[in-house]
This record gives C-alpha cells, structure tokens and sequence, in this order.
C-alpha cells in the first residue's frame, strides 16, 4: 500500500497513511492507560494459567495448582445441598407416612421430593405426572387402585413391587390364563366377556350375559367379588367402574380373559432409601386419587410393619 | 505499513500518556449551579436508603429498597412485583427520551452537571484543591520530587480518596438490604459475601475513575457523547467561543498600543485553566466538551475585570452563532428551547410518566393465574366422570392477610377443590386465606361429567371477601378424552 503518512491539519494528528476515495483515517495514539490494562489481561491470564485447568493434553488438560474442576464443584454443591436438606430429610424419616398429612410443610416437602425422584425412576412406565400409559401401566392420578391408595399402602406397594418371584412380601397374585390353558371354551369366555360387560353398564343384558353370570361366579368370583368390585387383597381390579388398565371394549377383555397380563412392578426398596419411598409415596398420594387411611386404626396397622396387605 | 519510525517521534507513537489535568478554582453562577447540583444528587445518593417509610407489618419500612431476595422493589407507596417489571421498563424509557429531550435541547448539560462520573470527578477535583492547593500549586507538586510534604499530602489525598469512594460503594448496596441491619451487620462481618464484593469493586471503580481516569472515562470510554452527537442539531445549546467577537486575541496592552486591531479575548488562558476535562473551548465544539460552562464563569469574570461585555464564552446554539457572526441579533434562549422536537420529545416523555401513574392507581391487587396440567390433560374417573388438574396462583399484594373466593362458572355440573379438599364436599367455589404480600400456589382439581365437548373453555374468578371486591378471572380449557392426537 502506498505510503501517503501525513499530518492532518484540524486535529494535528498523524494519519495512518491508508486512504480510500479520499477518505483518511487518523492514527490516534491509544491512551497508555489502556496498554497497561491489555498488560493487566495477559498477567491474569497468565495468573489463571497457573491456577485452573487450561492447556490442553493428550489425555485431559493441566490441573492448576488450585486443583479445581467442574465434576468436583458439583460434588461440593450436591454436599453442600444434601446438608441443606439433612434436617428435612431426617424429620420425614422420623415421621411414620400416615402422620405426614399432619405436618403439611413436612408433606409439601416429602411431594416436592417426590417430585422429583418419580422422574427419574418411575416416568418410564408411568409417564410424566404419573398419567400412565393405555393398556400398558396404570395412571397413579386417578381414584380407581389396584392394591389400594392410601399413603401407608402406596408406600407398601414401592416397597415390595408387584409381583416380584424372588420376595415374599412382594404384591402377588396370578389371574389364571383361562383361554390359553383351556380352562374355558372360547364361547364361554365370550360369555363372560357379556356378563363383564353389562356390570360395567356397556352392554345390555342378553342371554350371553346370563350364561357368563354362572361362570363369572364359579371361576372369578374370588377374586373379583361376586359383583365384581374387585379385591384390593390380591390386586383384583374392579370391572364395574369406568377405567379399564387393559381396555374396556369386548376385544381387549377377551384378550385378558384369554391372556391375562399380570403386570410387575420393581421392588423399590431394594433400589431406594426408606426416605425417597416415602417421599414418592406422598407425592403419587398427592397426584389427585389418594385415599384416607382406612379406619380400623391406622396406627396400628403401621406398628405391624406397615400394614400386613392392602386392605380396602 | 509500520516501519520503526512508526514507534518514535511526536507523530509516530502508538500510546499518548494522559496529560494532567489541575483545574484551577473558580466562582460563577454556573459553579454555583454545580455545587448545587453536586449537594442534591450526592445527597440523594447517600441519603435516600436511609428513609423511613411506615407500610405496616408485613413489609419493610424503608423508603427505597430494591429487595432482590424476596423480588419486591419498594419506592415510597408503590411496590413492584416481578411481573409488573414493565414499570421498570417504563421508567428506563423515560430515562432515555429524557436524556434525549435533555441533549436536543440544552446539549450535553447531563455530561456537565448530573453524570456520576462528572459529580465524583468534581468532588476528586476538590480534593485536589483542598490538600495539594490551586491549579499552579498542583502543578508544582506533580513535577517535583518525592519530598516528605510531597509523600504526606499524596497520603493524605488518597486516604480521602479511598474513604469517599468507600462510602461510595457502601451506600450503594443499602438500596439492597434494610440500611441500618445491614450497615450492623457489615462492621460485624456478618453480612452476605456479595455485599463485600459490590463494595470492594464500587470502591475500587470509585477510587480509580474518579480519582485517575476522570476525562478519560468521556473522552474513551464513555458511548454518550458520541451518540449525543447524533443526538444534537443546531439548535441545541452548546458552550461556545464566540470566535468572531474574540478573535484575534491580545492582551488589554497590546490593544490599547493598537486600537480596533485586536479582539475582546485577551487570551488569558483562564479558560483552559479551569477546563475539568483539560481543553481549549476555543478550538471549536469538541468530544471533550462536557458543557459544564467553568469556562463561561471564568471568562466573565476576566471580561468583568477589563471591562468588556460578559458572553464571549456563552451557551449558544449553531444556528444563534451563525446568526451574530452575520451581525444580527440572537433570539433570546428560551424561543430555541421551545421548539417541536423538544416539544415532541416532553410530550411523549410526559405521557410515558402520566400512563404509568394512572396504570399504578388503577391496578388490582389481587390476580389469580392458572395453568392446566398437561400430564395427564384429563383423568378418567371410576364414576364415568373426568378430572382436570390445574395449578392455582393466587396472588395477593396487599400488606394484609385476605380471604378470598375462587368460584368456578361455564362447566355445568363441575366442582372443584384443592389438595386439602375432597371431591365429596366439593361444590362451584371455595374459599382460601391469602397471607399478605405473598403468592399462595394450589393444586385445583375440576371434575365434570364425562358427556360434554373433547375441549371446552370456563372461567375461574377469585375474590376478596372484605372491603375491595376487586378481583380477576381467567379463562381456561376443560379437556375431555379425543382430544389427544
């Protein structure tokens, strides 16, 4: 570039020599204040350098003397937290779940917990917000409970699982396969089917219907009740109501009649610590279908190791 | 391209050291105006966290207070929530059309008078007076050697440096917490850490750009003046030598040996002498120019002196220059300041102001917001019935505890209740007490019966059961099952 420095006359500061249709740039000198401030940046970067992690390795970076680094500022502030939330963790461990309800700063406390560990053990099945997901797992949001909704059964139920072979204590019962094992006909199953649907107001009486009645007492009476309002003791769904796990339509019932599918649950308490059960025992109480403690002494259902079963 | 010569010479050198500036001290109206204008906004600075201002129990008593812990700014009678945060908008803007009104039509008279970095620079500069003596004094001092008395007045000077700028950045953060708790809890270590902090770096920045940098904050750092240009047109008042009557310039001898050769600038220098900003106003209009009008007072007192009209260094428009140039007569002051675009720029700023105080007569103190639950959008029930879950938030900004009534309307056969309630008991509305000052969020369960629209819009309404009926309502889906995808 060609070389045309001069001295401007206004201003009476050289220009930089650059020109462009005329138009000219002063050479403003920077005030010295500001090359001490770019020093002052290099001797911090120089100072940070020294201190934190930087320049980049084979495997990994340079430590810094500080020893400081971002997986172990989270630990300290996992700690720093877990501490913060000690004492209320320790009065929900200290407090029996059926007298949470009692405290409701402890209860607020125990559903935000729970809260937030439902979304990270239980959404996979039972979807955000414990919606649940049609014909596969049950929403927790709604009145109608397979092993009862009470706070110190829903606990039980986290606890123990559903239907866990290795448990004892486990939630269990076995609806028999009656149409693959052959213990009905497919014309009874059809049958029963019938009657099923006219307790649950679906379908009008018919001579079908009456035919399944007979059966209906003789083969799933026990477990379901003679009018079908199911058994909380064995997890017997009711079929008179308008919510159907598996579907309420004549194929989905015929396909469970035929293939029942005695649906699992983790036993959580051997994954969970007693206190995160709890909390995410308030909070599927809290989801809009909890149910009052049942009223045969509650304390002393409880005092037995937490209810013996779930008692309606 | 760069060459060494480029890095030596008068011309040549990359970086210019800032030059001294030591203004001398000077007395005037528009000195007098400074002072003024220096006692009130210190003052207010200083003082206003300190105000006491009575809102009952369940709030603060101080005046101003910006109380980002619990997300409420207080000013006198008016509380912001976060959610009316546009008051705070609306308060910038009217900042900014006033800066705007300001420049167009009295110049940089915020750079000369109200700017902090102008205010503080100023109190520095009287510092300055104060320990090392005037302008020629200071000179003195700066060029000499390291004596002892150099030694202690620079002790000295820095010390008082260090303590204004502490109490600087120590007022500042009154604004943010009660001023006496924290003022207690401050000297008793006892304060939070961000407290410490704000005023080390307000100190420090107090310390440094008005104790050192002063013009150089204008003239490099500072973003106003050069949009002021833009800002500015030839009716904007300016502090202008009035070259035409000054020029060219000789000393009262001079012109007395030569009659009508010379000007009225008697070329005293005063006027640079007593520049906060070191220039020479008689070079024309320029970045250094903070119009704080020293030189005005100045050079009337020397005009005083020998006898010569006041006014050769004057505010004066463009178009006011150009006109006594041509030898007429400019209109006085106030017919330039009345103009439409100032008047435009009043107007608006005024009816920015005038809105949000009728805005702030007219708000509701109580509003209730609701969200519906989008896991599950609806919960089938055993009854055939279907249940909506929603989240309530009811806000109540009164200093008092309120009860209210949420009522729902729109959904025949609905009813509603929240976590403590049961759907058994449940009827069209309940009742809740709302603690002062403070959200109260629910959990609102709606059912309604399952025959009715996929999606079907009502309204829930909250209410204060006492003196003020006021309330606020909100309009709300009820989803049914078909309305998934």
């Amino acid at each position: 570039m060609a070389d045309h420095k001069r001295i401007d006359d206004v201003t009476g500061t050289a220009t930089s020599g650059h020109e462009w249709d005329g138009i000219e740039e002063l050479d403003t000198p920077m005030p010295r204040w500001w090359l001490w401030s770019l020093y002052a940046t290099i001797v911090w970067g120089i100072v940070y350098v020294i201190l934190y992690p930087a320049w980049p390795m084979i495997h990994g970076a340079t430590e810094g003397v500080l020893g400081w680094s971002s997986r172990g500022q989270l630990e300290q502030e996992m700690q720093a937290d877990a501490q913060r939330r000690a004492p209320v963790m320790n009065a929900i461990a200290a407090t029996a779940i059926a007298d949470l309800p009692a405290k409701p700063a402890l209860m607020q406390a125990a559903v935000q917990g729970g809260a937030a560990a439902f979304r990270v053990h239980c959404v996979q099945c039972h979807g955000a917000g414990g919606a649940g997901v049609k014909k596969l797992y049950p929403s927790l949001t709604d009145d109608d409970w397979l092993w009862g909704g009470d706070l110190s059964t829903i606990e039980y139920t986290i606890t123990h699982g559903i239907r866990n072979p290795d448990h004892a204590a486990t939630r269990t019962s076995q609806m028999p396969a009656f149409g693959r094992d052959g213990i009905l006909e497919p014309a009874q199953i059809a049958d029963v089917v019938s009657h099923v649907r006219v307790i649950s107001h679906q379908e009008k009486p018919s001579a079908s219907s009456a035919r399944g009645a007979v059966l209906f007492e003789a083969n799933c009476a026990v477990c379901h009740g003679p009018a079908g309002d199911g058994g909380r003791e064995v997890g017997a769904p009711k079929l008179t109501d308008a919510i159907w796990l598996y579907g309420g339509d004549r194929a989905s019932i015929t396909a469970t009649v035929t293939q029942p599918r005695n649906g699992v649950m983790p036993r959580w308490g051997a994954r969970l610590d007693p206190v995160t059960i709890k909390m995410l025992a308030a909070y599927v109480y809290s989801l809009g279908g909890g149910e009052k403690a049942p009223a045969p002494a509650p304390a002393a259902a409880t005092a037995e190791g937490r209810g013996a079963d779930g008692q309606p | 391209m760069a060459s060494p010569e480029d890095l030596t010479g008068e011309h040549g050198s990359l970086y210019a050291a800032r030059k001294g500036v030591y203004p001398k001290k000077v007395d005037g109206p528009f000195r007098r105006f400074k002072w003024a204008i220096m006692a009130v906004t210190l003052a207010i600075y200083y003082g206003t966290p300190w105000i006491r201002w009575d809102r009952g129990p369940h709030a603060p008593d101080q005046a101003v207070l910006v109380d980002l812990a619990n997300r409420r700014f207080y000013m006198f009678q008016i509380e912001i929530w976060p959610h009316e945060f546009y008051y705070v908008a609306g308060l910038l803007i009217m900042a900014g059309i006033g800066l705007f009104l300001v420049t167009s039509a009295v110049g940089r008279a915020w750079c000369g008078y109200a700017c902090p970095q102008t205010v503080w620079t100023d109190l520095f500069q009287y510092v300055d007076r104060l320990i090392d003596g005037d302008r020629n004094a200071q000179i003195r001092l700066a060029n000499g050697p390291w004596t002892a008395e150099k030694i202690a007045k620079r002790t000295v000077k820095y010390a008082i440096y260090l303590t204004v700028a502490f109490w600087t950045g120590g007022a500042w953060i009154m604004y943010f917490a009660d001023a006496p708790t924290l003022t207690h809890d401050f000297w008793a270590g006892q304060a939070a850490p961000v407290a410490y902090v704000t005023v080390a770096v307000l100190t420090a920045t107090t310390f440094v750009l008005g104790g050192f940098l002063r013009e150089q904050v204008c003239i490099y750092m500072c973003p106003w003046p050069r949009i002021q240009t833009a800002m500015m047109d030839e009716k904007s008042l300016l502090v202008t030598y009035k070259d035409w009557r000054g020029e060219p310039r000789g000393s009262v001898k001079k012109a007395e040996k030569n009659p009508g050769a010379f000007g009225d600038c008697v070329d005293c220098n005063q006027c640079v002498a007593v520049c906060p900003t070191g220039i020479d106003i008689r070079e024309g209009p320029q970045i250094g120019c903070i119009t704080c009008a020293l030189c005005i007072d100045a050079c009337d007192s020397v005009m005083a002196q020998v006898g010569r009209p006041r006014g050769l260094i004057d505010y004066c428009t463009l178009d006011d220059a150009a006109t006594e140039k041509a030898g007429g007569i400019a209109p006085p002051i106030r017919k330039t300041l009345f103009r439409p675009r100032t008047l435009i720029y009043f107007g608006l700023w005024g009816a920015i102001g005038l809105a949000m105080l009728f805005t702030l007569g007219q708000r509701t103190r109580l509003d209730l917001a609701v969200q519906h639950e989008r896991s599950p959008l609806y919960v089938q029930l055993s009854d055939g019935a279907i249940r909506n879950n929603y989240t309530l938030k009811l806000r109540n900004m009164e200093l008092r505890p309120r009860d209210v009534e949420v009522t729902l309307s729109g959904l025949p056969g609905a009813r509603l209740w929240t976590e403590d309630g049961a759907r058994e008991t449940a009827g069209q509305s309940l009742r809740m007490p709302l603690a002062p000052d403070s959200v109260t969020s629910a959990k609102l369960f709606v059912v309604a019966p399952g025959a009715g629209p996929a999606r079907q819009d009502f309204t829930i309404a909250v209410r204060a059961l006492d003196d003020d009926p006021r309330g606020d309502r909100e309009t709300i889906q009820f989803d049914r099952p078909g309305t998934e995808p």
